[in-house]
C-alpha cells in the first residue's frame, strides 16, 4: 500500500507541471492581448 | 595556414605580455587558487582512510573554479578597448583569435594547476598506486575541454545580461562528460583500482569534437555580437 | 484553421483519459513490482516525447545555422541525404547488424535513421524564415516540461521500488538529467541575451548540446561497467499487454504535445507581432496613426 502512494504522486506531479505550464502560457497570452488592445487605441 | 598560426602566436603573445605587465589578474587568480584549497582542507578530513577516493573530485572542482574565474575575464579587456569591433572588421581570420584566446586561458589554468596540485598532494600526502604519468594526458586534456569550450561560451556570453552567472551555466552542463572522466580518470590513477585508459581516450574524443565545432562556429559568434 | 483547437482539445482530453483508464484498471499487474509499476505509462511516454521535440529542436536549429549561407544550406541537405541513404544501407550489412544490441531489429533501426532526413526535410519545408526559430524555442520549452515530468517520475517510481531516490550510474536517468540542464541553459541563454542575433547563438548551443548527449552517454556508461548498480527498469522484453497500454499513453502524450506546442506557437508569433509594432512605434513616433498592428488571425 505504502508503494502505491508514489504512484500516486507520480500521475499528479505530472499534471500540477503540465498545469503551472499551461497556466503561465494563458497569462501570457492575455497580457499579450492587453499589449495588442493598448496599441490599438493609440 | 600559415598566417592563421602566426596570428595566433602574435595575439598570444600580445596577451601573456600585457597580463604579465600588470599582474592583477594573475595575482587575483593565484591568491583565490589557495583560498580555494584550503577550504576544501578544512571541509574534506585529509587524514580519513577515503580520502584517496575522494581526491580527484575535489583537485578538479578546485580547478573547474579556478577556470570559470578565469575565463570571465578572457573578453574583458578586448571588450574595454573595442578590439572586438576592429576584428571582425579586419580580413584575419576569427580562428586566429579563438586558439590565441584559448591558449592564453590554457597557461593560465595550468599555471593555476602547478600552484593548487603541491598544495594538494602536501595537505592530503597524495601518491599515486597506480600509473602516475598518467596524469598528465588527464590533466592536459581535461583542463583544454574546459578551456575550448569556456572560452567559446565567454563569447556567447557577452552580450547577455548576468555575464558572470552566464558563462558557467552554459559551461557546465556540456562539460559533465569531460569531468566524469577527468575525476573518474584521477580517482582510478590515485587508488590504482582501475585503468584510466578508457577515460584518456574519451577525454581526446571530447577534445576532437568540441575544438572542431568551436573552430566552425566561432566566426560566427564574433559576427553576432 | 480556429476550429480545429477546440475539437483537437477534446480529442486530445478523451485520450488521456482512456490512456489512464488503461494505464490503472486495464493493464495487468506486475509481478515482482506490483501496481507501482504503472508510473511506466507516465514516465516513458513523456522522455519519449521530450526526446522527440529536442529532436525537432536539434534539426531546427542545425537548419537555422545552414540558412545563414547558401553554400552551407546546399550542402547540409546533401549531407542530411546520404546520412539517411547510408544509415539504410548499412542496417543491411552482417558486420553492422552484429553491432546492433540483441533485440534491437534492423528494420527498426533503419526505419529510425530515415527519420533524420524526413524530419529535416519536412521542418525545412513547413518552416521557412523566421519560423524555424520559432519552431526551436517552442520545442525547447515544451521538451523542458516534459523532461521535468520524466526527472520527477523517475526518482518517484526508484525510491519504492530499489529503496533509492537516485543512482549516480543509472545511465538513462542520469543522461536525461544532463540533457535537461543542458535546455535549461538553452532557455536562459534565449532569455538573458539581448543582442541582435541570439537565435543564432541559442542554435549554436543547440548544436553542441547535441553533439555531448553521446559523450555523456559513454561517460556515463563506462563509469557504471566500473561501479556495478542496480539494474533499472530491466533488459528483459514486456508483456504485450503492458507494451500495447504504453503506446496508448503515449498517443495520447504526443496529442497532448502537440496542442501545446501549438499554443506556444502562437504565443511566439504573437509577441513578435506585438514586439515589432512597439518599435515601429517608437520609430515612428507615438501618436501617428500608422501604427496599426498587421494582426495575423491568431491574435483575436
Amino acid at each position: 500500500m505504502n508503494a502505491v502512494k508514489f504512484l500516486f504522486a507520480a500521475y499528479i506531479a505530472t499534471w500540477v507541471i503540465h498545469g503551472l505550464y499551461l497556466g503561465s502560457l494563458v497569462r501570457r497570452f492575455s497580457r499579450l492581448r492587453q499589449q495588442v488592445k493598448e496599441l490599438g487605441k493609440k | 595556414m600559415n598566417s592563421l598560426w602566426s596570428l595566433t602566436l602574435a595575439t598570444l603573445v600580445k596577451d601573456i605580455r600585457l597580463e604579465w605587465r600588470s599582474k592583477d589578474a594573475l595575482n587575483a587568480m593565484l591568491f583565490f587558487s589557495l583560498q580555494v584549497v584550503v577550504i576544501f582542507v578544512f571541509s574534506f578530513d585529509p587524514l580519513a582512510e577515503e580520502s584517496r577516493h575522494i581526491v580527484g573530485g575535489l583537485v578538479w572542482i578546485a580547478f573547474l573554479f579556478a577556470a570559470v574565474v578565469a575565463l570571465n575575464q578572457t573578453w574583458a579587456r578586448e571588450l574595454r578597448n573595442q578590439v572586438l569591433d576592429a576584428y571582425r572588421v579586419s580580413p584575419a581570420p576569427a580562428n586566429a583569435l579563438f586558439l590565441a584566446k584559448s591558449l592564453g586561458n590554457f597557461l593560465f589554468v595550468v599555471v593555476l594547476q602547478a600552484l593548487m596540485v603541491p598544495l594538494f598532494v602536501v595537505f592530503y600526502n597524495l601518491r599515486a598506486l597506480g600509473p602516475a604519468w598518467q596524469l598528465i594526458p588527464i590533466a592536459v586534456l581535461g583542463t583544454w575541454a574546459l578551456v575550448v569550450n569556456g572560452t567559446f561560451f565567454a563569447a556567447m556570453s557577452l552580450r547577455t545580461r548576468s555575464r558572470e552567472i552566464m558563462l558557467p551555466l552554459l559551461l557546465f552542463p556540456i562539460s559533465i562528460p569531460a569531468v566524469i572522466a577527468m575525476v573518474a580518470g584521477t580517482t582510478a590513477i590515485l587508488t590504482g583500482e582501475n585503468s584510466a585508459h578508457f577515460y584518456i581516450v574519451l577525454l581526446l574524443t571530447y577534445d576532437v569534437v568540441f575544438t572542431t565545432a568551436c573552430l566552425g562556429l566561432f566566426e560566427t559568434i564574433l559576427h553576432a555580437e | 484553421m480556429k476550429r480545429i483547437f477546440p475539437i483537437l482539445s477534446i480529442v486530445t482530453v478523451i485520450l488521456l483519459a482512456y490512456a489512464l483508464y488503461e494505464a490503472l484498471v486495464v493493464a495487468p499487474t506486475d509481478a515482482l513490482q506490483g501496481d507501482v509499476y504503472r508510473i511506466i505509462y507516465y514516465h516513458v511516454p513523456s522522455a519519449w516525447t521530450a526526446f522527440l521535440l529536442f529532436f525537432i529542436n536539434f534539426v531546427a536549429s542545425i537548419q537555422y545555422l545552414m540558412r545563414a549561407k547558401k553554400s552551407t544550406e546546399v550542402a547540409a541537405k546533401w549531407i542530411v541525404i546520404a546520412i539517411g541513404v547510408v544509415g539504410v544501407i548499412a542496417t543491411f550489412i552482417p558486420a553492422v547488424q552484429h553491432m546492433l544490441p540483441t533485440g534491437m531489429r534492423p528494420s527498426a533501426v533503419a526505419t529510425t535513421v530515415l527519420l533524420i532526413p524526413i524530419f529535416y526535410f519536412l521542418i525545412g519545408r513547413w518552416f521557412p524564415g523566421d519560423k524555424l526559430d520559432i519552431l526551436a524555442v517552442t520545442s525547447a520549452e515544451v521538451g523542458v516540461v516534459f523532461c521535468t515530468i520524466v526527472l520527477v517520475t523517475g526518482p518517484l517510481w526508484a525510491r519504492p521500488v530499489w529503496g533509492i531516490w537516485w543512482a549516480p550510474g543509472d545511465i538513462r536517468l542520469t543522461s536525461t538529467l544532463v540533457l535537461w540542464l543542458i535546455y535549461v541553459s538553452y532557455l536562459v541563454l534565449r532569455r538573458f541575451s539581448n543582442s541582435a542575433q541570439t537565435q543564432m547563438l541559442a542554435a549554436a548551443l543547440a548544436v553542441f548540446g547535441a553533439l555531448d548527449v553521446p559523450l555523456v552517454y559513454f561517460s556515463i556508461w563506462f563509469f557504471r561497467t566500473q561501479h556495478p548498480q542496480p539494474v533499472i527498469g530491466g533488459g528483459g522484453s514486456m508483456d504485450p499487454r503492458m507494451l500495447h497500454v504504453l503506446l496508448i499513453s503515449w498517443m495520447a502524450f504526443l496529442c497532448f504535445a502537440f496542442l501545446v506546442c501549438w499554443s506556444r506557437f502562437r504565443l511566439e508569433l504573437l509577441h513578435r507581432e506585438v514586439e515589432q509594432a512597439h518599435a515601429m512605434e517608437s520609430l515612428v513616433g507615438a501618436g501617428s496613426t500608422r501604427t496599426s498592428l498587421p494582426l495575423s488571425r491568431s491574435s483575436k
